[in-house]
């Protein structure tokens, strides 16, 4: 345990005796809280202790033990390591007090943890589905929940290796495709669905208001899913006033991809391409972070030899640049100059692709990052290129984006003070990255909690104060220049030597929990991993960026005009992979 | 086939003109060619990106491989003006019903390609509960495009197959001007238990039976 979380446990055994204690079970680093104590430890935690964000908060289902657990990560604003906290609560009458009114970033993560998990969150005001439907029959992330195309607990399945036997699943399910309805079901004719009353139910409610002496009515807008501004699959539910937006409820799940399910049937090493697809343009960096929750784990094990901690650096902050270059190009799209900007980003964007093809053999979905090190060293001539990329080209580029855009009319007037979120919202909504820095919170992984090499490197956390669209803009363009600098002197220290120790084929895993987190291109990722010593992660979930950035959505955009509702989405830069997962 | 006797055509330009009639043109094939030369050089995709694979597919529209060379750089946002879904991406449970009613919009003549590993079969997370796996359960496709993602280049290439489907057909054989019989719309899945599929409802209701 370090220093600082002995001082705080200290802090916490004397206000609460017998109420917080040391989570004990093997591996574990957290402090175990009674459900009815836990609100009033929050508030300790929160007001007294310091730890203002709320970064994770997940369900585990411990089926053996009959019991459900809520898993919370807190963090200082002002940096430092993790506080951890777990309540548990019997599988079968599943209620937790919510988190909302002290944190409101528990918003999403508890509508998750109920969409998949059923645990009711007391005193949420709006506990719906999240990521299925309502009126989906099960909560399918329980242990005892089965798939229509369900095979095995575990992979690898029995019956395909070593035995070979290759066959469809659709095959085997007698409806021919990936479907499966609760015993007894037979009036499809008469189905009611509810999803939509739900969420309308919830508009009316908020868009409720006097328009003073004209009688007007409010107007609900749908956004998506298709629509060529939400960059995906996403929809906003919105009400109007004229051209006001009075209310607004972001509804996703439309990728929703089954990451977590698939992720625990999967082994560790199954799971690094997966991360891949989970904010498909930053691949690299998915990687990173699953990788390091799982290092973490093994300890010693999983020891990263000095040129793969370099190469890491170097792919991880060209992943950045990479994705920052697009966020500004589709920004830009989205302020209606259509796809110039973007084909010069995308110009910028296939350069750094190239590299990773020529590292990895694939442009985009990675996999190319290994417990303990990396799958292979750069090739011959890679680094000459990078080189000149890195040096030369780049920084040039990024110049002249900025002197393109940064002063141009319409990209002031549309973006200035469009969208504004204080600091205190921001930490209080748990967003995270560029959308946090543009607040004027200074707070970044790489320096808040260092991990990987990052401490070695000279550079600047990007700050941004007025919070509105123009900054979290601008901002991109700072951090693609601090990510040269980091490339720049990554590159001229290289060593040499190995890049990979051991054979990443055949793990072993030591029990205990682990949270791994980086500083994405979009904000905070972190790994939660629970390993019961098997081949097979027990739990494995992501606390992905942008879906806890879209908790700010609302706030960010009542009172701006419909047409900036589409630039504010694109200033936070989301991708539908990893907001659904 | 010319009918002379109501159109006069000058000496000079009889090397070059042929008259004819509508009727004989459609019965012989011969407006098939300069038919589908043109829609085949002038496919206008669905901006409508499902996932990874969209990724690819906008590096493909963009400068380096630069679509606008297949005619196909104009991206509509509306259905309605479409004439190719490229489906590029995992179709989930929640989204299908809205890709069914997508392609119900379109005019006839119109394509599906499937691009990429999730949209031809479910991909690396078919097992999933919400996927859906392969878009061809609910949708006719025309392409599929193997990979995950299919590199630009994979994508063109399945462009190129399309292009040589268009060239294959006839007015004569396809259905879609047939005013007597008009292809009816596709039923809309609906989000129930799971989803449903409304041609699927028979066999549900004998499961619960049994
Ligand atoms: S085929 Fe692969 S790249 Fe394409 S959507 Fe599926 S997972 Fe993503």
């Amino acid at each position: 345990m370090t220093e600082e979380l002995v001082v705080t446990l200290s802090a916490l055994e004397t206000r609460f005796p017998d109420v917080v204690k040391k989570d004990e079970r093997k591996g574990y680093e957290g402090f175990l809280v009674d459900t009815k104590n836990l609100v009033e430890v929050a508030t300790v935690i929160r007001d007294e202790l310091g730890y203002d964000y709320l970064s994770s908060v997940t369900g585990v289902d411990y089926l053996e033990e009959e019991l459900l657990e809520v898993v919370y990560h807190f963090y200082r604003s002002t940096g430092g390591k993790s506080l951890v906290l777990s309540v548990q609560v019997p599988r079968k009458k599943a209620v937790v007090p919510s988190l909302y009114d002290l944190f409101i970033s528990a918003d999403f993560q508890e509508r998750e943890a109920w969409d998949l998990y059923g645990i009711k969150f007391e005193g949420h005001p709006d506990l719906r589905r999240i990521l299925m439907w309502e009126g989906f029959e099960g909560f399918p992330m329980r242990k005892d929940y089965q798939e229509a195309f369900f095979v095995e607990d575990q992979k690898p399945f029995a019956n395909r290796w070593p035995e070979g036997k290759v066959f469809r699943s659709e095959d085997e399910n007698q409806f021919g495709k990936n479907v499966q309805y609760p015993k007894g079901f037979d009036k499809p004719k008469k189905w009611d669905p509810e999803e939509e009353d739900l969420l309308y139910a919830g508009l009316q409610e908020l868009g409720k208001k006097d328009s003073g002496d004209l009688a007007t009515d409010h107007v609900v807008v749908n956004m998506g899913p298709q629509h060529p501004s939400t960059h995906g699959v996403f929809r906003m539910a919105v009400v109007l006033d004229g051209e006001r937006i009075v209310a607004l409820k972001p509804v996703m799940g439309y990728l929703h991809r089954n990451h977590e399910k698939i992720g625990e049937r999967n082994t560790y090493l199954h799971n690094i391409p997966f991360t891949d697809r989970l904010d498909y343009l930053s691949s690299m960096v998915n990687n990173h972070g699953y990788v390091l929750a799982v290092e973490k784990l093994l300890g010693k094990k999983g020891a990263v030899p000095e040129r793969a901690e370099y190469i890491r650096v170097i792919m991880s902050e060209l992943t950045r640049v990479s994705n920052h270059l697009w966020a500004i190009g589709f920004l830009l799209n989205d302020l209606g100059a259509f796809f110039t900007p973007s084909l010069y980003a995308i110009e910028e964007r296939e350069l750094i692709l190239d590299i990773f093809e020529a590292t990895t053999g694939a442009r985009m979905m990675n996999n190319y990052f290994r417990f303990g090190g990396v799958a292979r060293d750069f090739p011959p001539g890679v680094l000459e290129k990078l080189n000149s990329i890195v040096f030369e080209r780049l920084p040039r580029k990024v110049d002249e984006l900025d002197v393109y855009l940064t002063d141009n009319e319409v990209v002031a007037s549309r973006t200035k003070g469009v969208g504004v979120l204080s600091p205190e919202e921001a930490i209080a909504h748990g967003v995270g990255g560029p959308v946090l820095r543009a607040s004027g919170v200074p707070y970044d992984v790489r320096r808040a909690d260092p991990y990987s090499i990052y401490d070695r490197f000279d550079f600047d956390v990007a700050v941004r104060y007025h919070g509105d669209c123009y900054d979290r803009y601008i901002i991109r363009i700072d951090e693609i220049r601090q990510s040269l600098r980091i490339l720049q002197q990554a590159l001229k220290d290289i060593p040499e030597g190995p890049v990979l120790l051991k054979n990443p084929y055949n793990i072993r895993v030591p029990e205990g929990e682990s949270y791994g987190r980086v500083e994405a291109p979009k904000g905070e990722l972190g790994f939660y991993i629970v390993s019961d010593g098997t081949a097979n992660p027990y739990r494995y979930h992501v606390r992905a960026p942008s879906f806890v950035n879209l908790t700010a959505l609302e706030k960010m955009c009542v009172g701006q005009l419909v047409a900036d509702a589409v630039v504010v989405l694109g200033s936070i830069d989301i991708v539908l992979g990893e907001v659904d997962r | 086939m010319t009918d002379e006797k109501t159109i006069e055509v000058p000496d000079e330009m009889r090397a070059q003109v042929a008259l004819t009639n509508m009727a004989d043109l459609v019965k012989g094939n011969l407006l098939d060619k300069p038919y589908n030369w043109g829609r085949r050089n002038s496919i206008w995709p669905m901006m409508f990106g499902l996932a990874c694979c969209a990724i690819e597919m906008i590096a493909t529209a963009a400068s380096r491989y630069d679509m606008a060379r297949f005619g196909m750089e104009v991206m509509r946002p509306s259905p309605r003006q479409s004439d190719m879904l490229i489906v590029s991406g995992t179709v989930t449970k929640k989204m299908v019903p809205q890709i069914v009613r997508l392609y119900n919009q379109m005019p006839e003549p119109k394509y599906v390609v499937a691009m990429g590993a999730c949209a031809s079969g479910g991909g690396p997370f078919k097992e999933g509960y919400n996927v859906v796996a392969g878009i061809d359960k609910y949708i006719p496709v025309d392409v599929y495009i193997s990979g995950c993602p299919p590199t630009p280049q994979a994508l063109l290439n399945g462009f190129m197959k399309l292009q040589e489907k268009i060239d294959s057909q006839s007015i004569n054989r396809e259905r879609w001007y047939d005013k007597e019989d008009p292809i009816e719309a596709l039923p809309v899945p609906v989000l129930g238990p799971d989803i449903m599929d409304p041609r699927d409802y028979a066999m549900i209701t004998k499961q619960a039976k049994a």
